[in-house]
């Protein structure tokens, strides 16, 4: 294994060769935030949370998917990737329909956090309050769309670890939603083992626990790492 | 070879089918004409045949006259009637052709500022040779830069002269051509792919559908050279599935192509894409392809690395590969002393919006627009001055006509912040209101993002939202402000091409016509809506 | 120093807000020594609201002809207003109402289709306040000065914020403990 040496917010961190950004920021204590980033799911670079500067570069690059290189000089945080930043949470917010106190995930949401993390006390954007469904047809889970930020973690968990694809993104831009088989209700889809993967991974309240009342949904993606770590050594000889 | 006897050439009358002629109905005037001379007898005098594009589609349906024996000089006639073609029947009757002037048409020779000025390369066999016919593409010399190429030239000679000609991808971005095949060449493996992007979305650009659509053995053979520069034996055409035209003659190309077996060892295949113009974006052409949806992924992993089911693959627009037969035929320095030391060749435009004379041309880069736009173009109907230019369609930007002796060529429109675009150049005269203009983009992009990412999902709708509200008057400097700052937010942040440049066309009017935004703002913050 | 003129201010929201006002026990001993409170659903009779306030906590969204009638009033005649709660920043709870896409789909779904088969759209103009098209934040129509988040925002929150205030400070919102929603 080569070690490649890098800065980072003005310290010196070595990292393993071909290790992302991300990989190297956070080893290297410097918090980057993400929200459809997974460790145990492919990155797909979507929420732009992570975006960071690199000198020489005259584009912001998502630490999720960008390696790092020797002598790289990085900034994980600037007045100007504190704005970004706060205008995607504001994104996201106003193109759903979040509404906090009365929900699932209220106090455990990965969303909520987010705000708090950019200083989110309002946002400067208008509330686009779309008309979304709930898709309850499911015998032990739900799906509030109103709630989904359409960050895939639930695609991709279902496709990559429980091999079920259940879900998928329906539609284009900001008619995008996540369906479940051929846009079918999700107690329709025999595909579904009923594995609550995408439950576990999902940031929001947007996929929850029939029974989980307000604040009662937290979700676990630390068991979809463990899993994905006892697979991975599993498989080694 | 014998020379052509005075009598031997009959004279000829080239009629547009593309699909601009098409849409104004001249497929209804050929066949008439073609009843009429068969019903009088004249077949044998008038040779008519059915032609690719002859430029300015504005003005069609369009007729092209060669008055056949040893005259020269073409005559191009636009707005044919189904009159001005009987008219054309009696007049061949009376073996007066030379002075036949239709009633209804609109007569141009070949010394009209719109022909005189263009320099035909891409365009060289548009318009004179039948689409559908590959003998007479080979008549014109289709597929003997291959063969030759193939026979004497290696794979690397073949990318230097390409490299030396300096040609840059016309499909916006302006890439060194060369620099890519070489990087996909270089790559270890036999299983490389070449790709046409033929997926042409913007929103008045029509230049690659007017190339496959009537001369499209020229983009086959430019694919295979590639193919064969690159080390690839599998190609892909990837098209719009609205270009019905030029999917019908590429298919027949094709098996043309392929039956004779001139495409060497090159496959190529047709993808018709379902309508997203997010899909002209390199990966998300390549995820729809492959059968995926059509979103794109962050680069790199460059195509020329990681591309169709992850194999090396070039990808290229349709008027880059239409660039290689000639470049290969008249040599690199040919090509680089044409245009300018850093944008080499011609450029194909299509012109349309507030101009005399709408349609296809190709000019040397460098041109200055106002030449293509106002001596080609005739500028504004009515004689309304120009406002500005738009280059570049929702990913560009405009010029306005205080800069339009600007030469277009990449650098120079960069400067303005616009960009070159793939050659959609739409004429704005002074009664356009540019907010309208930006909203209306921002509504394409708004519609078009695949959805993938926060900025250009979210962020494209709030940024039109934010220019009706400026359009219906209820907007504060405040909102002005913030649809300043979004823009750069979504600019910045966004992961493809569309979401980057979606806010361009905005804050190039901001840019350049700021007055129009200030003159639609409330005075105070407004109260409800 | 003199004390300050303090209102707090009910539009569209459940009054939680103010019942965390409230929740302040003890402090508010403390904050009647150095505010008079001049307008306040829960501390004053006052009807009109006066001019020359220096705070204000607005609860709730703009839901109606009413409460836009009395923001703008607000507005003009205070110093300092805070949007006071997640309503006045969100819409929150009452704006939920606006996915279904304006007032009137509101007033049917309420008044006749969960009605006992005797139901009528309420009709009374210039008694009952017309409801706007939608909900909105408070900040959407007239400009704040200080956010003020939660559902409701703990006493403990409510004191961090009106506390400098009181001392002519502006209070530092940020971290969970004070800009948390929900």
């Amino acid at each position: 294994m080569t070690v490649i040496t890098l800065t980072i917010d003005g310290r010196s961190v070595a990292t393993a060769s071909g290790a992302t950004l991300l990989e190297a920021a956070r080893a290297g204590g410097s918090a980057i935030p993400t929200l459809c980033h997974l460790e145990g799911l492919s990155p797909v670079a979507a929420c732009r949370l992570c975006l960071v500067e690199i000198d020489g570069d005259s584009r912001l690059q998502p630490a999720c998917v960008t390696a790092a290189a020797e002598g790289m000089v990085v900034r994980t945080t600037s007045p100007r990737l504190a704005e970004l930043r706060r205008t995607v949470i504001e994104l996201l917010f106003t193109e759903g329909n979040h509404v906090c106190a009365i929900c699932v995930a209220n106090g455990h949401c990965e969303l909520q956090d987010l705000a708090v993390a950019v200083g989110m006390d309002h946002s400067r954007l208008p509330y686009r309050f779309p008309s979304r469904s709930v898709d309850l047809s499911h015998p032990l889970f739900g799906l509030d769309h109103n709630r989904c930020i359409l960050c895939t973690r639930c695609v991709r968990v279902c496709a990559e670890v429980e091999g079920a694809h259940v879900w998928d993104v329906g539609w284009r831009g900001e008619h995008c939603r996540i369906i479940s088989g051929l846009d079918q209700p999700w107690g329709a889809v025999d595909a579904c083992t009923d594995c609550g993967k995408c439950v576990q991974v999902c940031p929001t309240g947007a996929l929850f626990h029939k029974g989980d009342g307000t604040e009662e949904k937290e979700g676990h993606p630390e068991q979809l790492q463990v899993l994905v770590r006892a697979r991975q050594q599993g498989g080694a000889p | 070879m014998s020379g052509p006897g005075a009598t031997a050439v009959p004279a000829q009358a080239r009629l547009c089918s593309a699909a601009g002629c098409r849409a104004c109905g001249s497929e209804a005037i050929r066949s008439h004409l073609e009843t009429s001379l068969a019903e009088r007898g004249l077949a044998g005098r008038l040779r008519l045949r059915r032609v690719g594009c002859l430029g300015p589609c504005g003005a069609g349906p369009l007729l092209a006259l060669d008055p056949g024996g040893a005259r020269q000089g073409s005559v191009i006639f636009g707005g044919v009637t189904r009159a001005d073609a009987d008219s054309l029947v009696e007049a061949l009757a009376a073996v007066r052709l030379d002075s036949w002037e239709p009633q209804a048409a609109q007569r141009f020779d070949q010394l009209h500022p719109f022909f005189r000025l263009q320099r035909r390369i891409v365009l060289e066999n548009c318009g004179r040779i039948d689409p559908e016919s590959i003998d007479e593409a080979i008549a014109a010399g289709a597929y003997v830069q291959l063969k030759r190429a193939v026979a004497s030239s290696s794979p690397e000679a073949v990318i230097e002269r390409i490299r030396r000609s300096g040609l840059r991808g016309r499909g916006g971005a302006g890439y060194p051509t060369g620099l890519k095949w070489q990087s996909v060449a270089g790559r270890p493996g036999p299983e490389k792919v070449v790709v046409c992007n033929a997926d042409e979305g913007d929103p008045g650009a029509f230049m690659d559908r007017t190339v496959l659509e009537g001369d499209p053995h020229r983009v086959l053979e430019g694919m295979a050279i590639a193919a064969y520069a690159v080390g690839a034996r599998l190609g892909f055409i990837y098209i719009r599935a609205e270009y019905e035209l030029a999917i019908a003659h590429l298919r027949r190309a094709i098996e043309q192509a392929s039956g004779r077996d001139l495409l060497g060892d090159v496959a190529i295949e047709l993808r018709v894409g379902a309508g997203a113009y997010v899909c002209g974006e390199e990966t998300a052409l390549l995820h729809s392809i492959e059968g995926g949806r059509g979103t794109p992924r962050p680069r790199p992993p460059y195509p020329a690395e990681h591309g169709l089911w992850g194999r090396p693959t070039l990808i290229n627009n349709v008027e880059t590969f239409a660039n290689v037969v000639p470049i290969l035929r008249e040599g690199a320095d040919w090509f680089a002393a044409i245009g300018t030391p850093t944008s080499a060749g011609t450029k194909v435009f299509s012109l349309t919006g507030h101009v005399r004379l709408a349609g296809v041309l190709e000019v040397p880069m460098g041109t200055p627009l106002a030449t293509v736009v106002e001596q080609m173009g005739g500028g504004a109907p009515g004689g309304v001055p120009i406002k500005a230019v738009q280059t570049g369609g929702p990913s560009g930007g405009c010029v306005p006509a205080k800069h339009l002796d600007t030469p277009v060529d990449y650098e120079s429109l960069k400067e303005l912040g616009t960009i070159m675009g793939s050659g959609g150049m739409v004429v704005l005269d002074a009664t356009t209101d540019m907010v309208d203009l930006a909203a209306f983009f921002m509504g394409f992009c708004r519609e078009e993002s695949c959805g993938k990412c926060v900025p250009c999902r979210a962020g494209t709708v709030q940024l039109h939202d934010l220019l009706r509200k400026h359009l219906e008057r209820r907007a504060t400097a405040a909102d002005l402000e913030q649809l300043e700052s979004l823009c750069h937010m979504v600019a910045d942040t966004s992961l493809c091409g569309l979401g980057q440049s979606a806010p361009r066309p905005v804050l190039s009017a901001l840019r350049h016509f700021r007055g129009d935004f200030l003159a639609l703002l409330q005075p105070k913050a407004s109260a409800v809506p | 120093m003199s004390r300050l003129n303090v209102a707090t201010v009910w539009l569209a929201g459940c009054s939680g807000c103010h019942m965390s006002f409230l929740d302040l026990d003890e402090w508010l001993l403390e904050f009647a020594e150095l505010a008079n409170v001049v307008y306040s659903p829960v501390a004053s009779d006052t009807k009109v609201y006066p001019e020359g306030v220096d705070i204000a906590l607005v609860e709730g969204g703009v839901a109606n002809r009413d409460n836009l009638e009395l923001i703008l009033k607000v507005r003009a005649r205070t110093r300092i207003l805070v949007s006071f709660g997640d309503c006045a920043i969100t819409a929150n709870i009452p704006g939920m109402r606006n996915m279904l896409g304006g007032s009137e789909p509101v007033l049917r779904r309420a008044y006749l289709e969960l009605a006992d088969g005797s139901g009528a759209l309420p009709q009374a103009p210039g008694l009952v306040p017309e409801l706007l098209e939608q909900v909105l934040p408070v900040h959407q129509v007239v400009p704040v000065d200080v956010y003020l988040p939660g559902c409701p925002p703990s006493a403990d929150r409510i004191r961090a914020c009106l506390e400098p205030l009181l001392h002519g400070e502006w209070p530092v919102m940020e971290g969970a403990e004070l800009i948390r929603f929900g």
